[in-house]
């Protein structure tokens, strides 16, 4: 769920508060997104998509809260990691669109899982 | 505010609420939603697109990557993509929704790239188009429904529809979250494009598809179809949500005590995990997969690495524990019933897309997501668009007709006790989560659950309207029990298995089940059997 937007990053676009469809951030005083209800959060991690200034931090766990600290965040170097690996905005030309790889990995294991069927006859597919 | 013609009108915002005149009204801002408001505006309509959340990262496409069924023209191809799929969704297809599929997808996806898409290019420079990156596609729907003239209604969730006097659909009302308001778009024909129920179980961006669309077309009296297709349960890291079951081909699965579990696979097997996971807990470690794979997994998806990555766990490497994610009727194939080539539903004037449709058409009993629902999204979103905008141009003028509000549960006065969606939404998770009751399916545990959900339903009827903040929580959880109770009515008829519908005390396909199992009702639950179209087909061509 969505732990952290480090503030001195933040620069109070609002587009974390517009992107979010599950609607948990308000602007706070000052302009300042505030994560006003975090249990709603899906850790769809768009927000840190849409976020151009990296200053979001969405931690992997769906189910519960944890704690962590803005050091923590900004050293991990995980800050903007999604957006660059996904090649949104300036990133586009260093990381280009690979999602068709997904045909190759799709009949990779297609191939893997008859292989596996083959070498273990005793374990049959539902018919 | 400027007017430009043929967009749709803001006849008056006074306090506490924004009114809407349109030809069209979608709800949902999906893929199948951004295609039918487009499609209904190239039709000559005014449209608005009402979403819950944000068009454009809402739902389950805009938060992953896709699979898409694109598949070129040639006869032989089309023919092995057609018949690939009829073994695994229990010959309940209808071979000519699929062809008609096949063909509208093709297009749609070469005017995606004609819109400017990023399609990548294999080695040999060759486009490929059968896959799309969520985020990237939805950002560019968006940014054309609003090309095309479309007015966009963020944060709005519909809460019940507007039916005139004659029992056709004349709009819609709802909240608009971020405004504290309400809005109300009085239409000519509505689109369901809300998606599936997925019962929050944080399955990766499924968490506002809560079946709100089924609800309140089923108030309207439409009907569904294939509603025992829904139990579709994906692998995910167990604190995660990140689900993308295939990459699991290459993981082994393995107990507390670090035993591999015999015969767990992420295909064929995933009914063993299912056992495996009521036992104690199920770990996997990707160790099958090679460099390139791992190359390969890392590159299409980056998304898949991120839970990872933040835990420090190398799944290629390490052992992770997994659980199974309830994906509901958004990877499964049941959905509102469609009685035409332009989707329209049983109820004048309200047609169905993408994942709130049945997919039943296209995929049979069985559905593994992706490809065939992103096409239909494609197809079926088209059509409705099409069909919506020709039905509202046919009703022409509809100055002074009379609407009538049709929301029932959560929006009336009753026993004094408010609703409320927390609980009840828990209470409905407590039915539709266990393996023991979804995944394997058996009468008497049906007919329990059946029993404590209709108590729920009873309840719930009875409930007060809660106020504001509390409305959409209470709307969501009421048309998760809705769903869940169409779910296990068409559970209990079907007594085989086929598909994704297996039943413990019926293992096998029965022929004389070789049909599709209607359903409707809110306070009393019907089913009943149909024929399948393209069995009188092929009986014709005997």
């Amino acid at each position: 769920m969505i732990e952290l937007v480090v503030a001195e990053r933040c620069t109070d676009c609002g587009a974390c508060i517009e992107v979010c469809p599950a609607n948990v951030l308000d602007r706070g005083p000052g302009g300042l997104p505030v994560l006003a209800r975090v249990e709603d959060c899906q850790t769809c991690f768009m927000c840190e998509l849409y976020c151009r200034a990296d200053a979001i931090y969405v931690a992997p766990d769906c189910d519960r809260r944890v704690s962590v600290t803005k050091d923590e965040v900004l050293s991990s170097g995980r800050l903007g990691q999604y957006r660059r690996h996904s090649g949104w905005d300036e990133w586009a030309d260093q990381f280009p669109n690979e999602q068709w790889l997904m045909e190759t990995v799709f009949r990779r294991a297609g191939e893997a899982a008859a292989q596996s069927k083959a070498e273990r006859p005793d374990v049959s597919g539902r018919k | 505010m400027t007017k430009s013609l043929g967009r749709a009108e803001k006849l008056s915002s006074s306090a506490g609420s924004v009114v809407f005149d349109a030809d069209v009204l979608v709800l949902g801002g999906g893929p199948a939603g951004a295609w039918a408001a487009i499609s209904a505006a190239e039709h000559g309509a005014r449209v608005v697109l009402a979403d819950k959340g944000f068009c454009g990262t809402s739902g389950a496409t805009a938060a992953a990557g896709t699979g898409v069924w694109y598949v070129d023209p040639s006869p032989e191809r089309r023919e092995a993509a057609m018949a690939s799929r009829e073994k695994l969704g229990g010959y309940l297809q209808d071979r000519r929704w699929m062809a008609r599929v096949l063909d509208r997808t093709y297009a749609q996806s070469n005017q995606l790239a004609d819109w400017g898409y990023p399609y990548p290019s294999d080695d040999d420079g060759r486009p490929q188009r059968n896959s799309l990156q969520g985020p990237e596609y939805m950002r560019l729907m968006r940014k054309r429904t609003k090309q095309a003239g479309v007015t966009i209604l963020d944060h709005s969730p519909a809460l019940e529809l507007l039916v005139d006097g004659n029992g056709v659909v004349a709009g819609a009302t709802g909240l608009r979250r971020q405004k504290g308001d309400r809005w109300v778009v009085n239409a000519k024909a509505v689109v369901i494009a809300t998606g599936g129920c997925a019962f929050l179980s944080k399955t990766l961006g499924s968490n506002v598809l809560t079946g709100d669309g089924y609800l309140l077309a089923a108030e309207a009296g439409a009907e569904f179809t294939s509603m025992e297709f829904s139990n579709a349960y994906a692998i995910s890291p167990a604190f995660g949500s990140v689900t993308k079951t295939l990459f699991y081909s290459w993981a082994s699965f393995t107990d507390e005590q670090g035993s591999v579990i015999p015969g767990a696979s992420s295909k064929g097997g995933r009914s063993v995990i299912a056992r495996a996971l009521r036992k104690g807990p199920v770990y996997a470690q990707l160790d099958e997969a090679d460099a390139e794979t791992q190359r390969h997994m890392r590159l299409s998806q980056p998304n898949f690495f991120l839970p990872f990555d933040r835990t420090g766990i190398d799944p290629f490497r390490q052992r992770f524990p997994i659980t199974l994610r309830l994906e509901g009727t958004v990877r499964g194939t049941g959905g509102l019933r469609i009685i035409d080539d332009g989707c329209a539903t049983t109820v004048p004037g309200l047609y169905a897309a993408g994942d709130a449709a049945t997919r039943e058409l296209i995929c049979g009993g069985f559905t593994g997501g992706g490809s065939h629902n992103a096409a239909w999204a494609m197809s079926s979103g088209y059509w409705a668009g099409q069909g919506a905008a020709e039905f509202a141009r046919q009703l022409g003028t509809t100055i002074g007709r009379q609407a009538f509000r049709r929301g029932t549960v959560g929006l009336r006065s009753g026993s004094g006790r408010a609703l409320q969606g927390g609980p009840l939404a828990r209470s409905v998770q407590d039915e539709v989560f266990p393996y023991e009751l979804n995944y394997f399916r058996e009468a008497g545990r049906l007919g329990g659950s059946l029993r404590r959900l209709d108590a729920l339903w009873t309840d719930a009827s009875d409930a007060d309207a809660p106020d504001e903040e509390e409305l959409l929580r209470a709307r969501e959880a009421a048309a998760m029990l809705a769903t869940a109770r169409w779910m296990y009515r068409s559970a209990l008829a079907r007594q085989e298995s086929r598909g994704m519908h297996r039943r413990d005390d019926y293992p096998e396909p029965d022929d004389r089940y070789r049909h599709l199992v209607t359903t409707g009702g809110l306070d009393d639950v019907w089913t009943s059997a149909r024929p399948l179209a393209s069995s009188q087909f092929s009986e014709a061509a005997e």
